[in-house]
């Protein structure tokens, strides 16, 4: 392991990894508030068209990437906001024509399919010092512009009414937003490649949300999983390839990583939210209540293990279907 | 707390001054020939059955629907430059407060504040204090640090409201704050307008069902099919639903009673 760490190409790796894995939850935090979790595959796709059109001309396809992705971002806010096509149905012709494009460019620049999968499925450990600096500088403006303006995105996304009123310009923050979901995907594209992009920006924030109560914890929670699944990720896959003399590929040992967070976090959340739900306060008032039949046998209080739910200005326990109260020297049902 | 308010009025500018409004919703005629003017302190109540342009002529005075007729200023400024975004509150029409990701509810009021907040700057100490007062007034300070998901339905529209109130507005605008809201938390709600509107500031409130609300009302505008049909002091609910404006080919409108698909009708052009 510590081998693995003495070799350049992996130290490269590993900044890029978890610079992508701060940056992506970021933007995917506020694309799940918006339900819009499937905005960062959208785009990933029509980053394909922009790395073959780099491929064909020439350019870094970063490049061309970033500008393309940006272009899709824009075009998908545009019809979301005329509202003459469905916000999802406007990603899927997008997720289409994106790909399509993507391949048909490719072979018209004479490339093999091997080129294009470099950005399809990732090349982590083929990056170069200049794409490291690119990733930095990306991510740094991602998290400058997500973090800094979280007051404003989060009342945009939560009430575009009330933002409007408010003097917001939700049309400049959501496009904001949709930019800076490109820019993330393009930075993602080199550490866990354009199919898997939006895992990356969505499973963090997914695992996280299962124990968190606030926006904010959200956000850090996010950023703290897909961070260790980016690090975590990549020297798994760079330990197993050499112990076991196979190739495992980075990018998708990352996102298994981050969806392992989420398959170890949602039971935990749903246990909760069950446990919550039960002891949620019984509404306000009562029927004139009963006087509970064969009560003598058991005594409720703290520690009897039953089930005590606030009522009013006393506690109900929930035992077998009822709910005791105590009344002077027995039991009520309420 | 129903006295007359307009005496804090003394004279001043009208809060809303809206003359000849007409709204068009794709074209569709919505509003038609509607002049509204509130003064400062006022209570007032817009009611008429769904599909009237209660919820539109709301939208139109915050400036969320543009008026295609007419003027409207606020606090004597035309709407077109009116940029002191910090004197309005909105409560919009909402079934819940929660979106895609938990959100607290001391965040959600905590929007409340962006109307007085510079760009890229922390919350200050006068912030926390507006959003502790806010979450205090519509009595669930006990609930800030809470996901507003958890909260039942009436206590997530006191959140909504607790948020307006956190910007420390003059000028409320809270469009059917209390649709299908159980009666302790109508009583939440009016105590807190109630609190509001003893403070001098002024309530336009769209509603089915005063409830509670009642006694706070100062003047009631009645509106049907898009236009004002009675403008004055209060009414009984059944008046304005009932005997002033029979609707016949509406049967199902009965305050408190009303179909959900109902609800969507401010927005859908028919």
């Amino acid at each position: 392991m510590i081998d693995l760490l003495g070799y350049t190409f992996m130290q490269r790796a590993l900044i890029a990894a978890l610079v992508t894995g701060v940056a992506a939850p970021v933007i995917g935090t506020y694309l799940v508030q918006r339900r819009l979790a499937l905005l960062g595959d959208g785009l990933g796709h029509v980053a394909v068209t922009g790395v073959a059109l780099g491929l064909l001309t020439g350019f870094a396809p970063t490049w061309t990437a970033v500008v393309v992705a940006i272009l899709g971002a824009i075009a998908i806010e545009v019809i979301r906001e005329r509202g003459s096509t469905s916000g999802d149905l406007a990603l899927a012709l997008l997720f289409y024509g994106g790909l399509a494009g993507g391949v048909l460019i490719t072979g018209l620049a004479g490339q093999s399919a091997a080129k294009l999968q470099q950005y399809l499925f990732g090349s982590i450990t083929a990056i170069s010092v200049s794409d490291v600096w690119f990733t930095i500088g990306l991510a740094a403006l991602i998290l400058l512009l997500g973090v800094g303006l979280l007051p404003q995105l989060f009342t945009v996304a939560q009430d575009q009414d009330f933002a409007r009123v408010a003097g917001l310009d939700v049309r400049a923050y959501n496009l904001l937003v949709a930019v800076l979901a490109a820019v993330t995907v393009t930075i993602a594209m080199r550490t866990v490649g354009l199919l898997l992009v939006s895992a990356l920006m969505i499973v963090p924030v997914a695992a996280s949300q299962q124990l968190a109560r606030s926006f904010r914890a959200t956000l850090v929670g996010a950023v703290v999983v897909g961070a260790g699944a980016g690090v975590g990720g990549l020297l798994l896959a760079g330990w197993i390839s050499v112990r076991h003399d196979v190739s495992v590929a980075p990018g998708p040992t990352i996102v298994l990583l981050a969806l392992a967070c989420f398959v170890a976090t949602w039971p935990i959340g749903a246990w909760l939210r069950h446990r919550a739900r039960l002891r949620q306060p019984f509404p306000e008032g009562a029927v004139a209540p009963l006087e509970a039949a064969d009560h003598d046998d058991h005594d409720h209080g703290p520690a009897c293990g039953h089930l005590a739910v606030p009522h009013d200005d006393h506690v109900d326990y929930v035992h077998d279907g009822h709910r005791h109260a105590r009344h002077g020297q027995h039991y009520d049902e309420h | 707390m129903s006295a007359p308010a307009p005496s804090t009025g003394g004279g001043s500018a009208p809060v809303v001054e809206l003359r000849d409004g007409a709204v068009a919703i794709g074209g569709r005629p919505i509003l038609r020939h509607v002049d509204l003017t509130v003064r400062r302190g006022e209570f007032l109540t817009l009611l008429g059955p769904n599909g009237s342009g209660k919820s539109t002529l709301v939208r139109a005075l915050t400036g969320l629907r543009p008026l295609t007729q007419g003027s409207l200023s606020l606090f004597g400024t035309p709407i077109e430059s009116f940029r002191e975004h910090h004197r309005l509150g909105f409560v919009p029409q909402r079934a819940s407060a929660a979106s895609g990701v938990p959100a607290s509810v001391a965040e959600v009021v905590a929007s409340g504040r962006l109307t007085r907040r510079r760009l890229l700057r922390p919350a200050g100490k006068a912030d926390r204090a507006a959003v502790a007062s806010a979450l205090a007034m519509v009595g669930l300070a006990d609930r800030a640090r809470d996901s507003v998901a958890t909260l039942s339905g009436g206590q997530q529209q006191r959140v909504l409201i607790a948020r307006a109130l956190a910007g420390e507005p003059e000028l409320f605008f809270l469009d059917e704050p209390t649709a299908g809201v159980d009666l302790p938390n109508q009583q939440a709600l009016a105590d807190a307008l109630g609190a509001l509107s003893t403070t001098g500031s002024t309530v336009v409130l769209v509603t089915h069902e005063l409830g509670p609300l009642a006694p706070l009302v100062d003047r009631t505008v009645v509106l049907r099919d898009g236009r004002v049909v009675y403008d004055g002091a209060p009414l009984q609910l059944d008046d304005a639903h009932g005997h002033h404006h029979p609707d016949p080919r509406r049967t199902d409108h009965h305050p408190g009673v009303a179909a959900p698909l109902d609800r969507t009708g401010e927005d859908v052009d028919w």
